[in-house]
């Protein structure tokens, strides 16, 4: 037990130490220095308000809010963004169709949709959702139209002869194995993405809670530590999902790749 | 039951801004004998690896037809099998998943195709590799893998390009007496595209000497031996030099 503590700590001794002080850095200079919780809230404090917003339950409540306005759009996202980038990296008819489309709505940055989306769903979970999916969508169909574009033309010409020739047999078992790092990383992309957008989301008032909401209400209340917990917050969430994703994918669909030097 | 006959077989690659386009086969004709060994063996550009793409069916001759048991060939199709030069198993597959995937696509399940496959895998020597993805195997071994993948759909006919070009000399020398073990096995045609004097003169029953550019036949040469053949009687010596001499021709032709 003992040395398994030690072990841990000589391990990850650097990170541990560089966190702790930072954070005195942190709060000698806010408690010292600027001594003004207005401009920077000291570490206790922060502290101090993530425990109130834990006490009082609005922490699980507006994450939970958050997550069900980020799923809703990545759902959509890859519901709508990967037969698209299918379509557009299989078929070259498709893509000409759909690719001038695509080049003209997507350097508009997702969050010009926010009228529209509260003037589509009102201040509804879908609205958030609906920000958060233009955010998503375009890096997954454009990686997965990549990913679709690089598949070796021998895996193909192999499938051919084992007696694999339907379009769509093709797609299933050689195309999209084949492609699916490229869809992976897309995917990761997207989600950074679509984090980004939901806090904006949120903030310009497509939503009535959640951590993005709770940012600007609090702002507005000059309750500046609360808004800190929440950045905070945010930061953290968006670290789990994305370690969660990683773990997840390298462990279930990628282990095939360990081989290569990415 | 696999006889191959080629009947005057051409092919044109045309390029849009240059009108007529270069000739890779011209007027190609031979006939392989059901169960037979033919290398097809002649300089760089001449046509070999087109002639025998269109024997898969992953392309189109300009013009002639190339016939399997007296019917055209179309398109690909699971009685013809290939194995490419470049490494061509599919990384997300274990050995034992890419040797099952012909099966699968016919509509036999998994578990059925395993167990159909296993004597495929031990034919090539892959029985401690079989649950391995093809990054943890050595190239050799993955050629192995890739001929077991071909011969698990139980083809009539099996064409080679360049299979071993990629290897080094020994792995290459191992494999081409693997190679000659399952062709004794197995009742299957080869088809074997090869640039190597050796490899050609150590494998086939016949050499198909090809011309340069636009590739034509320049002779069928017989190879007369009893198998296991030496690499270096002086039998096997002779006929490497007719064969080197007849490709020197074409050298001084060009």
């Amino acid at each position: 037990m003992k040395s398994n503590f030690i072990k841990t700590i000589e391990e990850n001794g650097i990170e541990a130490l560089s966190l702790i002080v930072a954070i005195a850095i942190w709060q000698f200079v806010a408690n010292r220095i600027v001594q003004n919780k207005f401009l920077l809230p000291s570490f206790y404090d922060v502290t101090a308000s993530f425990l109130a917003i834990i006490e009082s339950g609005l922490i699980f409540t507006d994450t939970l809010t958050s997550l069900v306005h980020f799923s809703i759009g990545i759902i959509a996202a890859l519901l709508i963004g990967i037969p698209l980038g299918i379509a557009m990296g299989w078929f070259r008819k498709a893509n000409r169709a759909i690719d001038p489309i695509i080049e003209i709505l997507r350097p508009i940055p997702p969050l010009a949709w926010i009228p529209f989306a509260i003037v589509w769903f009102g201040l509804t979970r879908q609205a958030a959702g609906f920000v958060v999916f233009v955010g998503m969508v375009f890096p997954i169909i454009i990686n997965t139209y990549t990913g679709f574009k690089n598949i070796p033309k021998v895996y193909v010409e192999a499938a051919k002869v084992l007696g694999c020739t339907r379009n769509l047999d093709l797609i299933r078992y050689i195309a999209i194995p084949s492609a699916m790092p490229s869809i992976v990383a897309g995917i990761r992309i997207a989600m950074g993405v679509g984090w980004m957008c939901l806090v904006a989301a949120e903030m310009f008032g497509v939503s009535a809670s959640g951590l993005g909401y709770q940012i600007w209400h609090n702002y507005y209340l000059h309750k500046m530590d609360f808004v800190l917990v929440y950045m905070l917050l945010l930061g953290f969430v968006g670290l789990l999902i994305d370690r969660f994703f990683r773990y997840y994918v390298d462990a279930k669909l990628l282990r095939w790749t360990s081989g290569t030097v990415v | 039951m696999g006889r191959v006959s080629v009947k005057n077989v051409s092919r044109v690659f045309t390029k849009r801004e240059e009108n007529g386009g270069t000739e890779a086969l011209h007027a190609v004709s031979f006939d392989v004998e059901d169960g037979e060994f033919i290398c097809l063996l002649g300089p760089s550009g001449c046509g070999k690896t087109t002639l025998l793409r269109i024997t898969a069916g992953l392309e189109t001759q300009t013009s002639g037809e190339i016939t399997l048991n007296g019917v055209p060939i179309t398109g690909p199709d699971p009685k013809r099998g290939m194995v490419f030069q470049q490494y061509s198993l599919f990384p997300w597959r274990t050995v034992i998943d890419n040797v099952t995937f012909g099966l699968e696509m016919q509509g036999v399940n998994k578990a059925e195709a395993r167990r159909h496959v296993e004597k495929y895998i031990d034919l090539v020597g892959l029985e401690q590799f079989k649950n391995s993805y093809p990054y943890e195997l050595s190239g050799g071994m993955q050629q192995r893998a890739a001929i077991a993948r071909a011969l698990a759909n139980e083809p009539e006919v099996l064409l080679m390009d360049e299979p071993f070009g990629a290897l080094d000399a020994q792995t290459r020398n191992i494999l081409q007496d693997e190679l000659l073990k399952i062709w004794e096995q197995k009742h299957v045609t080869f088809i074997f595209v090869t640039h190597s004097v050796d490899e050609a003169v150590v494998l086939s029953d016949r050499i198909v000497v090809m011309t340069a550019r636009p590739g034509r036949i320049k002779e069928i040469v017989e190879v007369d031996l009893p198998r296991p053949r030496s690499r270096t009687s002086p039998e096997v010596n002779r006929l490497r030099d007719r064969v080197l001499r007849l490709l020197e021709e074409e050298r001084f032709h060009r």
